[in-house]
């Protein structure tokens, strides 16, 4: 009883980690790309004062906007918080173990984004649709991508579960497996794609012709807005502990670890988060915007890798058998 | 022996992924460099074939490989592109989507028609002759799929990359018949040269679109 507590506590303080740390890891990356452009940029606590800003500020609602339009906000960060909470960061032998599966996870990204798609119609202005509609785009090619990302991963570890394919992974021999390079460059161009991050949407620009994720959000302002910035954050996090848990996850607490165990496992885990929040700043630096019509075929190839991928696990298993 | 597997299946795999770039890419020196780095990693694969295998001809061929597929054979075409001068982009016949499907098709088939074909085959050589046949396939495709001249030698070379790590993956082909292929190779380049500098004589372009409404001699 003792351990379900203690598992308990561990998967409240995951969900209450990953939370915490969302604003800074964006923040992170907005500092290192600040610092490479040559300006000082924004200290990192900027994400939280702008949060705790948003919501004192006043709600200015749109007079056609219904009550959808209201209670979305609260919904989408729900959902994406819940997802990123079920991704294991530091430890695998939590608590809601059961229920962190990466389909279950699509299945979570895929309603918060349903539901910002609608409301950000529902005011009925033209940029709302123009976001909702390249967002849908880009999922309708990045959905896939995932899930056969996801896929390629099930077929070598045999389970679709999250820790339990951290467990293998970690339990495994260092291996040069050309499945899981492939399926990780997919990954991560899908994660960009969905994180609305260069070459495929510019996060911090508002010029109406290349905006998709600032479009849908044109409309919000105060405690709404800093939901949907919230969701943001947290859908950053969510993508990276995804990258970590399913190809790096050395270092994660086993399953029956303890406490120590937990601590040492998150140490580890934010290094990892930090590490890779600089590298996105750097690959942002790095790279232009691609056009609007240019995107479809970068996520494909995010589809062809993870094809790719699936189909040389497959053939190095027949081969083997 | 799974660790051997391994760093073959590796180097294989770089290669197909290097064909889908192949077919990808529209910039035509990209394409070259592509092309080059498949016959670079074809020449590892050989080598690392020679290594396991213990027969040291094996390291001869991935020599060839190296030193003319991965240096002579896109340094000649680059200087072709040069005095072509045709640095502009590739145009296709079908959209880089509908390609990369059909690549993707023809990849699955590859598979499926190895794997069933060779039950009883050591896994060495069902894997390279899975994965060549998907090279040559996708070799075949390049080739359909350019209108272009150049692209299509490379679609042409990049077929005869896929025979090699066939040849390699099924142990025991003669030195001979790899040193007479890659010369052969080779003439066809310099035919292939010629070829396209008559094309562009006669039509002042590379693309072999222009070809088609050819009918006899009527100059």
């Amino acid at each position: 009883m003792a351990a379900t507590l203690e598992s308990f506590l561990a998967q409240g303080a995951q969900m209450f980690l990953v939370l915490a740390i969302a604003p800074a890891v964006t923040g992170i990356t907005r500092r290192v790309k600040a610092r490479l452009t040559r300006r000082r940029g924004a200290p990192l606590l900027q994400g939280y004062r702008d949060l705790l800003k948003l919501v004192r500020k006043d709600v200015v609602l749109a007079e056609n906007a219904s009550w959808f339009f209201r209670t979305a906000p609260y919904l989408i960060f729900a959902f994406t918080w819940v997802a990123a909470a079920l991704v294991p960061t530091m430890a695998s032998g939590l608590m809601f173990n059961w229920a962190a599966d990466v389909v279950a996870l699509v299945a979570l990204i895929g309603a918060a984004r349903a539901l910002l798609a609608l409301a950000a119609m529902d005011a009925g202005t033209a940029f709302g649709g123009i976001g909702s509609s390249r967002e849908m785009m880009i999922a309708s090619l990045a959905e896939p991508a995932t899930l056969l990302v996801a896929l390629t991963i099930a077929f070598a570890a045999g389970t679709t579960r999250l820790p339990e394919v951290a467990q293998f992974l970690i339990n495994q021999p260092i291996e040069l497996r050309v499945s899981f390079a492939l399926a990780f460059v997919a990954l991560v161009i899908v994660a960009l794609a969905e994180n609305a991050r260069i070459p495929v949407d510019n996060p911090i620009t508002h010029l109406e012709l290349t905006m998709v994720h600032e479009a849908m959000a044109l409309e919000y302002s105060g405690r709404h807005l800093a939901m949907i910035e919230a969701a943001g954050y947290l859908k950053l996090v969510l993508y990276i502990s995804l990258i970590i848990c399913l190809f790096l996850p050395f270092g994660m607490a086993p399953i029956d670890g303890g406490p120590v165990a937990w601590a040492i496992g998150a140490v580890i885990y934010l290094a990892k988060v930090s590490i890779a929040a600089v590298a996105l700043g750097v690959w942002e630096v790095s790279i232009a915007k691609m056009r609007v019509f240019r995107v479809s075929e970068f996520l494909g190839g995010a589809f062809i890798f993870s094809f790719l991928a699936i189909l040389l696990a497959f053939l190095s298993r027949e081969v083997l058998r | 022996m799974t660790n051997a597997y391994s760093v073959a299946h590796f180097l294989a795999g770089v290669m197909l992924v290097c064909s889908f770039t192949l077919l990808y890419q529209d910039r035509i020196f990209a394409v070259l460099n592509t092309f080059a780095a498949q016959a670079m990693m074809l020449s590892l694969a050989v080598a690392w074939q020679g290594y396991v295998q213990n027969s040291p001809d094996l390291f001869i061929t991935a020599a060839i490989a190296f030193g003319l597929k991965g240096i002579v054979i896109p340094f000649v075409l680059n200087r072709m592109i040069v005095r072509l001068g045709i640095h502009r982009d590739v145009d296709q016949v079908v959209n880089v989507g509908v390609a990369m499907f059909l690549g993707l098709g023809l990849t699955c088939l590859a598979l499926l028609l190895v794997l069933r074909v060779t039950p009883g085959a050591a896994s060495f050589t069902r894997e390279g002759l899975a994965l060549a046949l998907a090279i040559i396939l996708l070799g075949f495709l390049q080739m359909i799929t350019r209108r272009n001249a150049v692209t299509q030698i490379v679609g042409f070379m990049s077929i005869e990359n896929g025979l090699i790590l066939a040849a390699t993956g099924a142990r025991g082909m003669p030195l001979v018949v790899e040193v007479s292929v890659a010369f052969s190779v080779l003439i066809a380049l310099f035919v292939f040269a010629v070829f396209v500098f008559r094309i562009r004589e006669s039509f002042d372009s590379v693309d072999i679109e222009s070809l088609e409404r050819v009918r006899g001699m009527q100059q």
